[in-house]
Formats: C-alpha cells, sequence, structure tokens
C-alpha cells in the first residue's frame, strides 16, 4: 500500500476552498482513491457536498453536549459519504467568543488517539479556515500531519495577498520540519490574464499554479444540490477540471519551501498586470479644499 | 503581645485575649458577615442528605478537586533523567505552583524553570521564548538535558514545541546536537498522571524513534521499570531492591529518588542519579517493560508496543499480596530468574503481621481518594487485610477506571458495600463522610478539612484522617516511605493499624468512665 499522504488546504475567506476540497477529494474517491476530509473552521462547512447535509455535528459540539472530548468515540464524530469519503468537522465556537484554534488542536488530537488514521487511507485532507490567523490553524501542518499545502486563490489582488502571507506562514514551519508549499490552485474568478498572474505569482513563490480551474455555473447547481459536480453530473465539463487537478495533485511531485515575495514586489507585480494603479503619493494626506487651490493655482 | 522570652507561635498566641479582642472588633466592624446563628444553620443544612443530592447534581462547578494539571505530572517525569532540567514552556505563575507544590511535600529545592510567557508571547506566539529560554538554560545551568513540556497559555495559542526547538536549532539558539525531548501537556486536558505519561513518551521517542535499526528485543537482558506518577521514594527503593534480590538487572524509566532526598552537606545538588541517556537509548534492547500504574500510562504503553515491539506485561499496580505475587512471579517468567528465599520470607512476615493485625482491620470501614491505579492497589489491599472499602473518589477517574475499580470490588465480600465515584471531588466526599460515616478517611493533606468539618458536627461524627497519597503538606517525611511490594503492604498496614488503635485510645481515655478498655495491650 502507498504511504498516506496528507495535504492542507489553505487561502483566504470565500475563495471557494471548500468547494474546491470536496469536488477535488470527490474526483479522488471516483478513481479509487480512499480519502478523509477534516474540516478545521467553526463554521463546519467542509463536508457538506459530499453528506449532503447542511452542517454535519462537529466534534467539538458533540464534545460540549458530551461534557468533553473524552466521552467521545470516533464513530459519533465521523460520518461517511459519496464515494465511501470519510469526514469529520472539527467545529468551534459562534463568532466573538472562546477560541476556535484551539478546537482544531483538540479535534485533530482526537482523531490521533483515536486511530482514525488508518492504514487504508490514501489521503486526507485538511480544509483550514481563511488565514492562518493563530498557531491553533497551523496545527494540521505540524509534524507528521499535513506535509503538502495547497492555496487556492484567484486573480484577485485580496487573495494574491491572502496566498503571500499564507507563504511566509508556511516558511516558519518549512525551515525545521517536513511541510512543504505543493502549489497555488486558481480557482477562476474571470478576472484578466488571471492565469498568466497566478503563473507568475506561483513562480515568485518558488512553485506552480498546479491547476486552472475555471469559472462553470454547474458548480453553484451542484451546491444547492448540497453535490460535488462529480456527484451531481459527471459527465459536465467541470468534473473533468476537477478530475485533472486530482491527477496533478496525485502524481504531484514539486514539494517547496516557499519564498514569499515582499509587498512591494507583489504591488509590483499586480500593476504589471492592471489589477493596480500606480500610487499618486502627491495627494495623499490632502483636504478637498487643498487639492481645489492646488487646482485653481495649476 | 509577643514578648523575647516568650515568642509564641500563631497557635497558641491568637488565644490571648488581646488578640480575641482585636479578631472580635474586625469582625464586628468590618466584616459584614452573618451571625453565628446563621452560620451554624449553613452548616448543619450541607450535613444533611439533601444536601448532599444538591451537591451531586453539580455540573460545571469543581469544588476542591483531588487532581492537579498536566505539566507537574511532566516536571516529576523530567526531575527522573540524570542531568537533566525541567523545562516548562508557559507563564511564571504555574511553574512557580509546580516548584511549591513539591517543595511542601517532597521538603527539597525543587529546580524547574520556565520561559515567563507574557502578553506579548501570547499574541505573538512563544517561539521567542522558547530560542532566548534555550540558549540561556544551556548556559546557565549545567545540564545535559532539557525537558520540555507546556502550560494552557502555549497551548491556547497553538505553540508547536517540535518546529519551535527545530528552528531554535537552526537559528544557533541551541546547540544542534543537544538534547531537547518534548511533550506537549495542555493543563486543561486530563490531570497530573496525564502529563506524566505525555512526558515519558516524550522523552522515550526522542530517545529512540530514529535509532531503532538493529535493536533486538532482550539483547540486553534486562527489564524496564515505568513507575508512572509515583512520589513515594520508598517505591522507587523497593522495587530496586527486589530486582535486585532477585538479580534481575534492570532500568528505572525515571528515576528521582535521588534528586528528590539529597542529603544537607552544605552544598546545593541540582542534579542527582537519574536515568541516563544512554540507558533511554538501550531500552528498546530490554525483555520487556513493566508498567507499574498501567491504568494511567496509555501513550506510553501504545508506543514500547508500537515502537520497540515489546510485550508489556498486563499487571496490576504492585500493591498488597496478590499483586504484588504476580509482579514478581512475571518478572521471574520473563527472565528465568527464579524468586529468591529472601522474598518468599519477607512475603512470609507479611502474612504473619497482617494474621497480627487482622482482628483490628476486619468490616473496619475507610473511604478514600486518591490518583486511579494507587486507588486500585489501596482497595485490593484493604480487601486483603479484612477492611470495607465504603466510597472510592477518584476525581481524574475515567470510566475504564470506574469498569476495573467495581470488577475489583466484585472479587471480595469486603467489596460489596462500596461506591466508586469517578469525577467527584473532594466536597462530594464530604458529603458521604457526613451521610454514611466511615470510621477513617485515607488520603492526602487536603483531608484534615473533611475530619475538622466532622467533628465540628460532634466528636461522633468525626472522620479521621489517615495520610495516604500526594500532596502530604502537613506531616514530616511520609514521601519516603513504601507502599508497593511486600514492605509498602507491611508500611500500610502499620499505619492502617496503628491509627485504628490510636483512636480507640482517644475514645477510651476518660478517667473512669471510657478507660475499661484503655487498654496497655492491643
Amino acid at each position: 500500500m502507498a504511504k498516506l499522504r496528507q495535504a492542507a488546504i489553505y487561502g483566504k475567506g470565500g475563495i471557494g476552498k471548500s468547494t474546491t476540497t470536496q469536488n477535488l477529494v470527490a474526483a479522488l474517491a471516483e478513481s479509487g482513491k480512499k480519502v478523509m476530509i477534516v474540516g478545521c473552521d467553526p463554521k463546519a462547512d467542509s463536508t457538506r457536498l459530499i453528506l449532503h447535509a447542511k452542517a454535519q455535528n462537529s466534534v467539538m459540539e458533540l464534545a460540549a453536549e458530551a461534557g468533553s472530548v473524552e466521552d467521545l468515540e470516533l464513530e459519533d464524530v465521523m460520518s461517511v459519504g459519496y464515494g465511501g469519503i470519510k469526514c469529520v468537522e472539527s467545529g468551534g465556537p459562534e463568532p466573538g467568543v472562546g477560541c476556535a484554534g484551539r478546537g482544531v488542536i483538540t479535534a485533530i488530537n482526537f482523531l490521533e488517539e483515536e486511530g482514525a488514521y488508518t492504514d487504508d487511507l490514501d489521503f486526507v485532507f485538511y480544509d483550514v479556515l481563511g488565514d492562518v490567523v493563530c498557531g491553533g490553524f497551523a496545527m494540521p501542518i505540524r509534524e507528521n500531519k499535513a506535509q503538502e499545502i495547497y492555496i487556492v486563490c484567484s486573480g484577485e489582488m485580496m487573495a494574491m495577498y491572502a496566498a503571500n502571507n499564507i507563504g511566509k506562514g508556511i516558511v516558519k514551519y518549512a525551515n525545521s520540519g517536513g511541510v512543504r508549499l505543493a502549489g497555488l490552485i486558481c480557482n477562476s474568478r474571470n478576472t484578466d490574464r488571471e492565469d498568466e498572474l497566478i503563473m507568475e505569482l506561483a513562480r515568485r513563490m518558488g512553485t506552480t499554479m498546479i491547476h486552472f480551474i475555471p469559472r462553470d455555473n454547474v458548480v453553484q447547481h451542484a451546491e444547492i444540490r448540497r453535490m460535488t459536480v462529480i456527484e451531481y453530473d459527471p459527465t459536465a465539463k467541470q468534473a473533468d477540471e476537477y478530475r485533472a487537478l486530482a491527477n496533478k495533485i496525485v502524481n504531484n511531485k514539486n514539494f517547496v519551501i516557499p519564498t514569499p515575495v515582499t509587498m512591494d514586489e507583489l504591488e509590483e507585480l499586480l500593476m504589471a498586470f492592471g489589477i493596480m494603479e500606480a500610487e499618486d503619493t502627491s495627494i495623499i494626506g490632502k483636504t478637498a479644499a487643498e487639492l481645489a487651490a492646488e487646482a485653481a493655482a495649476a | 503581645m509577643q514578648t523575647v522570652d516568650d515568642i509564641k507561635p500563631c497557635f497558641p498566641l491568637f488565644q490571648d485575649d488581646s488578640y480575641k479582642q482585636l479578631i472580635a472588633n474586625k469582625r464586628e466592624t468590618f466584616e459584614e458577615g452573618h451571625g453565628k446563628e446563621k452560620v451554624e444553620e449553613v452548616f448543619q443544612w450541607t450535613t444533611t442528605k439533601e444536601y448532599q443530592e444538591l451537591n451531586f447534581k453539580r455540573e460545571a462547578l469543581t469544588v476542591n478537586p483531588a487532581k492537579t494539571c498536566q505539566p507537574l505530572g511532566s516536571s516529576l517525569c523530567g526531575l527522573g533523567f540524570h542531568k537533566a532540567l525541567v523545562y516548562v514552556h508557559g507563564s511564571q505563575g504555574c511553574i512557580a505552583y509546580f516548584r511549591t507544590y513539591f517543595n511542601r511535600h517532597f521538603k527539597e529545592p525543587i529546580a524547574i524553570i520556565a520561559d515567563s510567557m507574557t502578553e506579548d508571547a501570547a499574541v505573538f506566539g512563544g517561539q521567542k521564548n522558547i530560542h532566548e529560554g534555550l540558549a540561556n538554560a544551556t548556559k546557565l545551568y549545567d545540564a545535559e538535558m532539557i525537558v520540555m513540556s507546556t502550560t494552557c497559555i502555549a497551548e491556547v495559542i497553538g505553540d508547536d514545541l517540535n518546529a519551535f526547538i527545530g528552528n531554535a536549532r537552526k537559528e544557533g539558539h541551541l546547540p544542534v546536537d543537544y538534547p531537547v525531548p518534548f511533550a506537549h501537556t495542555p493543563s486543561f486536558v486530563g490531570s497530573h498522571v496525564t502529563g506524566w505519561d505525555n512526558m515519558e513518551e516524550g522523552i522515550l521517542r526522542y530517545f529512540t524513534l530514529n535509532t531503532m535499526e538493529g535493536k533486538v528485543v532482550g539483547s540486553n537482558g534486562k527489564i524496564n521499570i515505568v513507575p508512572g506518577f509515583e512520589t513515594y521514594l520508598g517505591n522507587f527503593r523497593v522495587i530496586k531492591r527486589m530486582l535486585k534480590e532477585m538479580d534481575v538487572p534492570f532500568t528505572m524509566l525515571s528515576d528521582p529518588e535521588e534528586v528528590l532526598d539529597t542529603p544537607a552537606d552544605g552544598t546545593f545538588t541540582m542534579y542527582a542519579g537519574g536515568t541516563t541517556q544512554d540507558e533511554v537509548k538501550d531500552a528498546p534492547n530490554a525483555i520487556t517493560t513493566f508498567l507499574l500504574q498501567p491504568l494511567t500510562l496509555d501513550k506510553t504503553r501504545k508506543y514500547v508496543e508500537g515502537t520497540w515491539n515489546h510485550e508489556v506485561p498486563k499487571l496490576n499496580i504492585p500493591m498488597g499480596v496478590e499483586w504484588t505475587d504476580a509482579f514478581l512471579m512475571k518478572v521471574s517468567e520473563v527472565t528465568g530468574k527464579p524468586i529468591p528465599a529472601s522474598l518468599t520470607l519477607e512475603r512470609g512476615r507479611l502474612m504473619d503481621m497482617m494474621t497480627d493485625s487482622h482482628a483490628w482491620l476486619h468490616g473496619k470501614k475507610m473511604a478514600m481518594y486518591g490518583d486511579p491505579d494507587f486507588l486500585m492497589g489501596l482497595v485490593k489491599m484493604l480487601m486483603e487485610f479484612g477492611v470495607e472499602p465504603t466510597h472510592i473518589v477518584c476525581n481524574n477517574g475515567s470510566k475504564k477506571w470506574k469498569k476495573a475499580m467495581e470488577a475489583l470490588l466484585a472479587e471480595s465480600p469486603y467489596g460489596a458495600g462500596a461506591k466508586v465515584y469517578p469525577g467527584a471531588d473532594l466536597w462530594h466526599l464530604r458529603s458521604l463522610c457526613f451521610t454514611d460515616k466511615p470510621d477513617f478517611l485515607i488520603g492526602n493533606s487536603y483531608g484534615k478539612f473533611i475530619q475538622r468539618d466532622t467533628l465540628h458536627k460532634g466528636p461522633e461524627f468525626e472522620v479521621p484522617l489517615i495520610r495516604l497519597g500526594f500532596p502530604i503538606f502537613d506531616r514530616h517525611h511520609l514521601h519516603r516511605q513504601t507502599t508497593l511490594g511486600y514492605e509498602g503492604a507491611m508500611q500500610v498496614l502499620t499505619t492502617l493499624t496503628n491509627a485504628v488503635l490510636e483512636d480507640l485510645d482517644n475514645k477510651t481515655r476518660g478517667l473512669g468512665t471510657t478507660d475499661y478498655n484503655h487498654d496497655l495491650v492491643r
């Protein structure tokens, strides 16, 4: 049996991490791989398309009910969905209270102790909330956990900014451990020259754009039905895109310590692609009245 | 008032009229407390069955816990290694607490260092503290290894010890080959026994995981002993003695016996004795590994079985006659060394002592609390002595412990009246001591408050405390005693019997009233 590969998916909030991850995992399962998804987001929406559910009962939710996580059994928190995919949601507090990062740590420790990482698994995917805001959200990339990281992004400024930032986070762990950046996944927003832009960002960060996923409404159609495209319409062109991504990840050998770019470099790149205007520093701090006076004088 | 030629300690000083008046004035003027009658009324209410029912309905609150947190356990584990400096990644106060806790129990200086995380570390992560801490500690304290664990602040923010220590090496804060075994020990999970187990596993893993090649089970002819969270120094000594008498070579994997019992010879000894790094590295070559506290060493067992491929014997804590027999017979079985006449003789002496004291212990009812394995051994021993366990409280006991304890109680008619309370605290136990009075309570120093409260209800309600367990702050040198092996059983038997006789003397000392039973010979 091939060795278990563990991968973490990061990226800006709202970029389509969960949708991409679930479609990707569905494609892997379709090709016969045994996969587990661990949702690391208090919103607990990383498995709904696989399970056709609104939201899975999360580890933390069940632990709070039972009194403590020690009172839970593995079967309480794990559900099996499309293609035999094992699903777990770490869960966490409501917005504004508690500590979601600790929830992720607790949930992953629980899975390890209860023997969720069985020998028959080929892949484990961690779908991690937005930015790596605290140490808890770096739990999936600690030693002996996810060793490859994929960043979902698009050709929008904030998405690229976040991707670069996540790269910085990875460096901290990559220097002493085995975790590596394995590529950028471009989830298209139909911006201009998006593929070229992300390829260039990937090149500068020392990695590649592993796949460009075009925008297609069938993803939304499937999502309304709480399904992945792979399951909803296996003949759709978009399904082939996810299959292509899955295939590339299976064969991926390009694991690097990222070389994140500086803010200036990133802005320069965005300007070169016309996404950002050059800044006019002469107007900074000037009131409307001052600017009017200047205009009149000129 | 104090005078130079007659200095009084706080008792009886505060019995002086001037102090009595002072305290009365303070109460009257500033405390705004309820009157004596109201306090007494509430006190009496807390002794009732009705209150007990409310008390056991508590869900979110612990009152007077009978356990402490993981890093205290990890610290004790680390103290048992040769020239090992115990380092806790966390804030000052936690570590000061561990030091004092051990100081008060062992009456010894305890060296544990902290990297003093403050608010900025909580925001930016504790990596900088670890880097500076390791740089300083390796230069200042002449240690040969640093044993690192964590407190809750580091755990909540998700500090990753493996990555941070690795980075420290890379960036030159720590020599590349300087050993720093580590364990994550979140205070809000489990208890001190969990922390001990996590730290032990961390140390064994650190020194052996990547050097398993060429290791052959049984090739060094020794056995390994994992003591678990053990605070009786006599227990380290008795296990060593018995194995020596059996001529069985062994490695004690964490051995703080010397560092917790250093002589007053004019010098401060920061490190003494302890398991060496070489011994740990060689431990996979042993015949097998004995876990002395098998219910609370899950992680260590998993590692020893999974990585070292040891067949860990399924035994109970070696307390009392039968379980000591089982331990020695298993040692004999795996090593091929016979049990020597000296141990058979010792066993015979214990049996003799048990018969001598049996008349006094038979049918005595005793409630108790403590750590999971200790309670298992204690109950086993008490039933062998003819004592009837009543209420058994294990604040850090799991469902698994409850099952094991109930199965044990079912083995003997002496266990028929016992009730088992995993997760309960000393305030629960206080209720039980009022509503279903045992003859004695066995536990650590904190039980003295239950004794005081029961006495307040009236002399006939008093439940005397017998001090066995950890911590014992208010009696000296009991930590040097033994509870394991035949020797341990002898000492516990002596303690229990004399507590019974002392109590009887107290009750029969009335001149011309109860002294018809104030006997010279017991």
